[in-house]
């Protein structure tokens, strides 16, 4: 009789007993996963003070020489009162800082710290002189407006770093650096930092959103191939002109010879 | 020539003479010379002359280009049906380019480079000589051609009837007069040009907004280090809105106040360290635009001209003459950043009638 068995152990006494067992163990092991999860991802972004002591001797250690001990800046290197995670993670993420020497401006090199040390020194740094935070992940996905952001590059951004994000010169040895290849969080703290001699492109002027939309059209313009062929490094009529005479008009010569002259 | 060969055989005692008279008296003298005019070099055969064999590859390359011409033809035809461009995909266009190019160019150049190779290795390659025939006709139609002349003239009064003639030229003239009007009515009438490049939209209470949004700028909104490309409240709607925003746009800047060095008479024209200067070039008329927020210069893209934002944009290097024109700015009740009037002085390049 399996049916009145069934009913029967439905009714056992121990039946409320092995079910909030079996409740507790689901719910439990599902907290101790998910909590497992949230904890791993917490210790990469959030800020404890086991994390900001890291970053202070890194500090003390690499950047004090020049931004002075308690970031006060010295004659060597300026003030970092008020710079905020967010400059810390682009400087020193992109290798610019350390600088390896004094310079027309802090060149980008490979990275001397590790992300761990980075986003030690970041949080050290915001906790002493709190600034822009490191962006949102949603904001670099690349997924905004294309065309809002070209229109709003072409206006804030263009004349400096080429409309094609190529790069261009500025004044005694300076330049606005290329933008393919860049991290979407750099180029994002870049406008919000203002690095070294770029201006500062605050919420108010670009928005998030507008920042997200730059974002995007700098990784489509990285993403899809010029329809106009070979980009000769997008630099305009300086490489597309050199190129011309140097080809263009070799072969045309080349032709002219072999024209006039005589068949052997 | 001839006189040379004429004088080949004496040429020693004419040469020597010759020598004696340049160094007596001047040294003009036409001294002649003994080496013989070589003439026309001998024919050279051709390898496809002599030799069979060779006339025969050359045939076949020959040949083989015009066919290697038919092939790129039927190429680009075959490439434009298996590259077409697909919407929402620039690399297609690419790819389509490319390959109808490659197909256009093997038939061109195929046709070209063939034809050339026919001419010069395969064709009749000796050298003839066709006089060209005198370009004067004979006396006699030249007289005839003066004498139809007189008879026109005759037959048609035109030197005889000076009324008719000269009412005519006063019609030539006359004519393309319309047209001239014409032209002259394609420049601005009832508005001075001048006029018209000394103002700009800016005036009293215009609010300082961004560009391209038109969001008006609140002075809280510009920290330090920061550039804001401005345009005049409005400006999105105006009818000839490029020709206005060609002449009003205006780059914000807000620096430490300390830094600024104001003369005497602008005190009012900036906030608190927030500067607005026109952002057209007074060189050309480039957008100065690249703003180094360090050493506070501002670099003009087209031919380097570099302006001092400290200093009131004064030149410090490059082809400009004159400083970025300055807009005066306040803050209104709501504290956003308005205008305090137009330029004090025309912006951009400069034009003829600009004192």
């Amino acid at each position: 009789m399996p049916r009145t068995s069934r009913k029967a152990g439905r009714r056992h006494p121990l039946a409320t007993v092995v079910l909030i067992a079996i409740g507790l163990v689901v719910t439990g092991g599902g907290y101790a996963l998910l909590s497992s999860t949230t904890t791993a991802t917490a210790d990469t972004s959030a800020t404890s003070q086991e994390t900001i002591d890291e970053g202070q001797k890194l500090f003390a250690a690499n950047c004090a020489t020049c931004h002075g001990m308690s970031l006060e800046g010295t004659p060597d290197g300026p003030s970092l009162i008020g710079v905020g995670a967010a400059a810390v993670n682009f400087q020193v993420g992109t290798g610019r800082m350390p600088m390896a020497m004094q310079g027309p401006q802090a060149m980008q090199k490979p990275p001397q710290f590790t992300d761990e040390q980075t986003a030690a020194l970041a949080a050290y740094v915001a906790s002493i002189s709190p600034g822009p935070a490191i962006p949102d992940p949603s904001l670099l996905q690349g997924d905004g407006d294309a065309t809002n952001g070209g229109e709003l590059f072409r206006i804030n951004c263009a004349m400096c770093h080429n409309v094609h994000g190529a790069g261009g010169a500025l004044t005694e040895g300076k330049f606005a650096p290329e933008l393919t290849g860049v991290l979407p969080t750099h180029i994002y703290e870049a406008m919000l930092t203002g690095p070294q001699n770029m201006p500062v492109f605050n919420d108010d002027n670009l928005t998030p959103e507008d920042k997200r939309d730059i974002i995007t059209y700098l990784k489509y313009l990285e993403n899809n191939p010029s329809p106009g062929g070979v980009e000769l490094g997008s630099l305009g009529p300086v490489a597309e002109g050199l190129f011309a005479w140097i080809f263009g008009l070799g072969a045309i010569i080349g032709l002219m010879v072999w024209l006039t002259a005589k068949s052997n | 020539m001839a006189h040379d060969e004429v004088s080949g055989p004496e040429s020693p005692a004419s040469d020597s003479s010759a020598v004696e008279t340049s160094r007596g008296t001047s040294t003009t003298t036409v001294v002649a010379s003994d080496v013989e005019n070589p003439g026309e070099p001998a024919h050279r055969q051709r390898v496809t002359d002599t030799d069979p064999k060779a006339a025969k590859t050359a045939q076949r390359s020959v040949y083989t280009l015009f066919y290697l011409s038919i092939a790129g033809s039927v190429f680009a035809i075959a490439a434009y049906m298996a590259f077409p461009i697909e919407n929402d995909d620039v690399g297609s266009v690419r790819l389509n380019t490319l390959f109808i190019g490659i197909g256009v160019a093997l038939a061109l150049f195929g046709i070209g480079l063939g034809a050339v190779h026919w001419a010069k290795a395969l064709m009749y390659d000796k050298e003839g000589i066709d006089i060209r025939h005198p370009v004067a006709g004979t006396p006699e139609t030249r007289a005839r051609a003066v004498e139809i002349f007189h008879e026109a003239d005759q037959e048609s009064g035109f030197g005889r009837r000076t009324l008719i003639r000269n009412s005519l030229i006063g019609a030539l003239i006359a004519f393309p007069l319309p047209g001239i009007v014409l032209f002259r009515g394609l420049a601005p009438q009832s508005e001075d040009p001048a006029e018209l490049l000394s103002h700009t939209m800016w005036k009293k209470g215009a609010r300082l907004t961004l560009d391209p949004s038109g969001i008006p700028v609140k002075a809280s909104d510009v920290t330090i280090g920061s550039v804001f490309h401005i345009i005049p409240e409005g400006l999105n709607e105006m009818p000839d809105r490029l020709e206005q925003k060609a002449k009003a746009a205006v780059l914000l800047m807000r620096l430490n106040p300390e830094d600024l060095n104001i003369s005497p008479g602008r005190e009012s024209w900036s906030y608190d360290g927030i500067v607005a200067y026109s952002k057209i070039c007074t060189h050309v008329g480039c957008p100065v635009a690249l703003y180094e927020q360090q050493t506070h210069h501002l670099l003009c893209p087209c031919h380097q001209s570099t302006f001092d934002v400290v200093n009131e944009c004064q030149v410090i290097f490059g082809p400009a003459k004159r400083p970025l024109p300055q807009l005066p700015i306040e803050v209104d009740s709501e504290g956003y950043l308005v205008a305090q009037s137009d330029f004090n002085e025309p912006v951009g390049p400069s034009f003829w009638e600009r004192s």
